[in-house]
């Protein structure tokens, strides 16, 4: 008897796992988070003495080769592409910048409260790629994931900090929002339909950030002054920093450079 | 024909298995992120121009296991209306407990985004259920239940039983392995790292190595298990056939177990790896399991021959107490 009250128990919690787990496959996959309280004696930043910093990512050595795609898994999507396809993971001019480093102030933030972000940001599934490959939000920001190919999509985060999730998107057109509620750098997606679509975000408390663009460029504007860690990365490269100082009305070239011997597998 | 049935379900089995080594090794684990629905569809009505990429796998796997867990349902009523043996009746009844244990398991697991230990408990029960139904098919076989192959040695059950605990301990450390991400953590072969041994550990490192170390110690249970029988029962068909199988079986599995590291873990050979695994698992238990036919002696059975009194769905007769000699 007492046996049998401990399965009927451990079936009960079985179910009520499972019922709890169907119940997260919705398209709203998180309420926005409510706008966070700012700490106490925390202040506005004073635009008339903010600056900026700005720098390029350069990428030393010979670049690697970006891995093949192969789309013949899904007639829909050669349909969608032209041509041989290639991962982005090295987008590298041939001067040597390297694009799609997420760079962000990571340390040195005094106690500021920032103005909510303006929209949300678009993710979006088109050609069996993801658009933007790397991007930023901010913690509460919404990002409205979008499914513009005529195939299916499942959206994979795989993040650390927050809660992992994984939903559908069996017809073109359809749309979620979701929102990250921690800071994490990074946060990777990926489709397990198409095993080659990967993307990464970086979820911050600030809006300091940037992504270097195709020109390696990238630029962080209205920083407070102040002493500051900036980070620089990259998904296969990795993570590399430099102190900076930044007085009123300073701007600051920032640069990094990764080595192509360090990339990992 | 109620074996023939049977014959039938090991074979659809393997081909589940083969399905879900697929999965994991193509990462399509989850690319259906729903379950017991498909993107929202009944699984049974969701649209074949829809099976692309991952969904092909994973949508796939899910359809035979819902097969297989059909056929175990008509499988477990055969036994149950046919075959007067009571403790068959009752495996028929494992057997469809282990397969819709394991269909739940399975919807778990993707719930839950694959975690290491509901991924491995998945694949240790889809071998139990294996040898559920490898050993239904053995017990309605001709040869079972005639006898044959009934050697009363002591030193063989004691060292096939081993062997096949040692099997099923392998294939766990190599779900393990698997479902960690660690096929590769060891990345040369036959040497690990340049050496005999690693030179730095991490636990997936350690997985790793264990599975290399449990491959050693398989293959040389096996070789004993095939030894003893080759010496002490070399005329009986019935334990040579599987004792010589197990041993081209270990062979392949050796050699694809090396293929998957240095092929970087290619799909194709990788999933033959973890079939070839139950096959291994299901030869080492059907020598195991006639080495012990000796103590089923009290069942009071014996095949119909005379088509007299027949049930016509078992092949069986039943005799009464003290009729006919115990099988």
């Amino acid at each position: 008897m007492r046996l049998r009250n401990v399965w009927v128990h451990v079936l009960g919690v079985a179910l009520s796992a499972s019922v709890a787990a169907c119940g997260g496959g919705g398209q709203e996959s998180s309420a926005p988070a409510a706008t966070a309280k700012p700490a106490a004696g925390a202040s506005k930043i004073d635009p008339s003495t903010a600056g900026d910093i700005k720098g390029t990512v350069t990428l030393t050595g010979t670049a690697p080769k970006n891995e093949p795609i192969r789309m013949n898994a899904d007639p829909i999507c050669i349909k969608q592409t032209n041509g041989p396809q290639l991962q982005e993971t090295y987008t590298v001019s041939s001067d040597g910048k390297l694009a799609n480093v997420f760079v962000y102030v990571k340390d040195g933030l005094g106690n500021y409260v920032y103005d909510p972000p303006a929209a949300g940001i678009k993710l979006d599934q088109h050609g069996c790629r993801y658009t933007p490959h790397v991007f930023g939000v901010r913690v509460g920001q919404p990002i409205e994931i979008v499914n513009s190919d005529p195939t299916l999509h499942n959206i994979h985060a795989m993040p650390k900090a927050n809660p992992e999730f994984n939903n559908g998107q069996p017809i073109q057109g359809m749309k979620m929002n979701h929102t990250f509620k921690a800071k994490e750098v990074m946060v990777p997606f990926k489709c397990d339909v198409h095993g080659w679509m990967n993307a990464y975000v970086g979820v911050l408390d600030h809006p300091f950030f940037a992504v270097s663009k195709e020109d390696g460029s990238f630029e962080i504007k209205g920083l407070p002054p102040g002493d500051y860690t900036i980070e620089a990365w990259h998904e296969k490269l990795g993570a590399t920093t430099q102190k900076v100082t930044i007085a009123a009305k300073d701007s600051k070239d920032v640069s990094f450079t990764f080595d192509a011997a360090k990339a990992a597998d | 024909m109620l074996h023939r049935f049977s014959q039938f379900v090991v074979g659809c089995t393997v081909l589940l298995v083969l399905a879900g080594s697929l999965v994991t090794s193509t990462g399509s684990g989850l690319a259906v992120p729903d379950w017991p629905t498909t993107y929202g569809w009944n699984m049974f009505t969701f649209p074949p121009s829809k099976w692309v990429g991952g969904i092909f796998y994973e949508h796939g796997h899910r359809l035979i296991a819902s097969s297989v867990g059909f056929l175990t349902i008509i499988l477990a009523a055969w036994l149950w209306l046919a075959d007067p043996r009571r403790w068959m009746k009752r495996l028929g009844v494992a057997a469809l407990a282990a397969v819709i244990a394991q269909g739940v398991l399975g919807g778990l697991t993707v719930l839950f985004f694959l975690p290491d230990a509901i991924s491995t408990a998945h694949a240790g029960l889809a071998e139990i259920f294996f040898c559920l139904t490898v050993a239904i098919a053995l017990f309605t076989s001709r040869g079972w239940i005639e006898a044959a192959g009934g050697a009363d040695d002591r030193m063989l059950r004691a060292v096939a039983t081993l062997t096949t605990a040692l099997v099923y301990t392998q294939i766990i450390v190599g779900a393990v392995m698997r479902h960690s991400g660690a096929g590769l953590a060891i990345p040369d072969f036959p040497l690990m790292f340049g050496g005999l041994v690693p030179d730095h550990w991490s636990s997936a490192i350690a997985i790793h190595f264990a599975h290399r170390v449990g491959a050693l110690i398989v293959t040389a249970a096996v070789l004993a298990t095939t030894a003893h029988v080759w010496y002490h029962h070399r005329g009986q068909r019935e334990l040579m056939r599987p004792a010589l199988l197990i041993v081209g079986l270990v062979a392949v599995q050796v050699t694809l177990g090396a293929l998957t590291v240095l092929s970087r873990r290619d799909v194709a050979i990788n999933s033959a790896h973890v079939v070839c695994g139950a096959l291994v698992l299901a030869s080492s238990l059907v020598i195991t399991l006639r080495s012990w036919r000796v103590r089923f002696a009290e069942v009071r059975l014996r095949p119909d021959t005379t088509n007299v009194r027949t049930n016509a769905a078992s092949g069986f007769r039943r005799v009464a107490a003290g009729e006919g000699r115990p099988v």
